[in-house]
């Protein structure tokens, strides 16, 4: 059982992630995009952004980063083996673009149990240089319970 | 785009998505997800499943692309989110087929948004629930 104690609780800024052009064409290519602004800098140019544009569900490699340490904290008590994604949403106040460099503060946003498992949800903030809000992640797992 | 012209329940596009071994071996590789279960039949085997399952991130970013086809940007989208219902089992040879519907749930002409509802199946099963992609036009 994920311990119920840690539900409000944050863990420190990740480090600076640098969002690289060939990473988005890279993603792109794997979640299937045709969209030339994530592949073609003069199409995103010309639609007005500085550079590539990351596809939507792109901030899942910085969640995935801020994750790790709350998969590692042994108070939360998380068994990664009996971990099953049930949600995720990306609530976006701007597109990643190549050049980015994020930072992520992870909190964890309620801890509940269903019989045996467990559901927690997580909330990444994703912020760019400036720190300002890019995204905000939020992600529920369901720890299933020893049968 | 003339929202006006929109109607709830209009189809926006479709799209079928061959998922392979190939495909969640670019997806692991890309999203740093290295979840033995999304590539090996023995380990998936061993906690329980049937076999190796596609990343439910990778369906849930392929199933967007419907949404960003339709609106010819990726920024235009504001706010996605989806629930996982079923995994999708992809085979060692061959594919693992995800049919992607979207039609429009909602329109704001206030706000110049339009929610688009997706549905992803493989095999006539229903593979994300809720998945909903709002775009800002």
């Amino acid at each position: 059982m994920v311990n119920p104690n840690v539900q409000g609780k944050s863990y420190p800024e990740t480090a600076v992630y640098l969002v690289g052009r060939e990473k988005i064409r890279e993603f792109a290519k794997a979640v299937f995009s045709n969209n030339p602004v994530n592949h073609d800098v003069f199409a995103a140019q010309a639609a007005g952004y500085t550079d590539l544009v990351a596809p939507p569900t792109f901030p899942v490699v910085i969640q995935e980063q801020s994750l790790q340490q709350a998969l590692a904290d042994k108070e939360a008590d998380i068994d990664f083996s009996r971990v099953v994604h049930g949600d995720q949403r990306f609530i976006t106040n701007r597109p990643i673009v190549a050049g980015d460099e994020l930072t992520s503060v992870l909190t964890v946003a309620s801890v509940k149990s269903l019989g045996a498992h467990s559901m927690v949800t997580f909330n990444t903030e994703i912020f760019d240089k400036e720190k300002s809000l890019v995204c905000t992640a939020i992600s529920t797992l369901v720890v299933r319970g020893e049968e | 785009m003339n929202l006006e012209a929109l109607e709830v329940g209009q189809e926006v596009g479709s799209r079928i998505f061959s998922f392979t071994r190939d495909s969640l071996v670019k997806y692991a590789g890309a999203s740093g997800d290295f979840n033995p279960i999304h590539y090996r039949d023995d380990f998936a085997k061993s906690v329980g499943l049937e076999g190796v399952l596609a990343h439910g991130m990778l369906t849930m970013g392929a199933a967007v692309q419907v949404a960003v086809d339709w609106v010819g940007d990726s920024g235009k989208v504001i706010d996605y989110g989806v629930r996982f219902t079923k995994p999708v089992y992809v085979p060692l040879e061959g594919s693992a087929e995800v049919t992607v519907i979207g039609k429009i749930g909602a329109i704001d002409l206030e706000n110049r948004t339009v929610r688009v509802d997706l549905t992803a199946s493989c095999a006539e099963v229903a593979v994300l629930g809720k998945a909903q992609a709002v775009v800002k036009l």
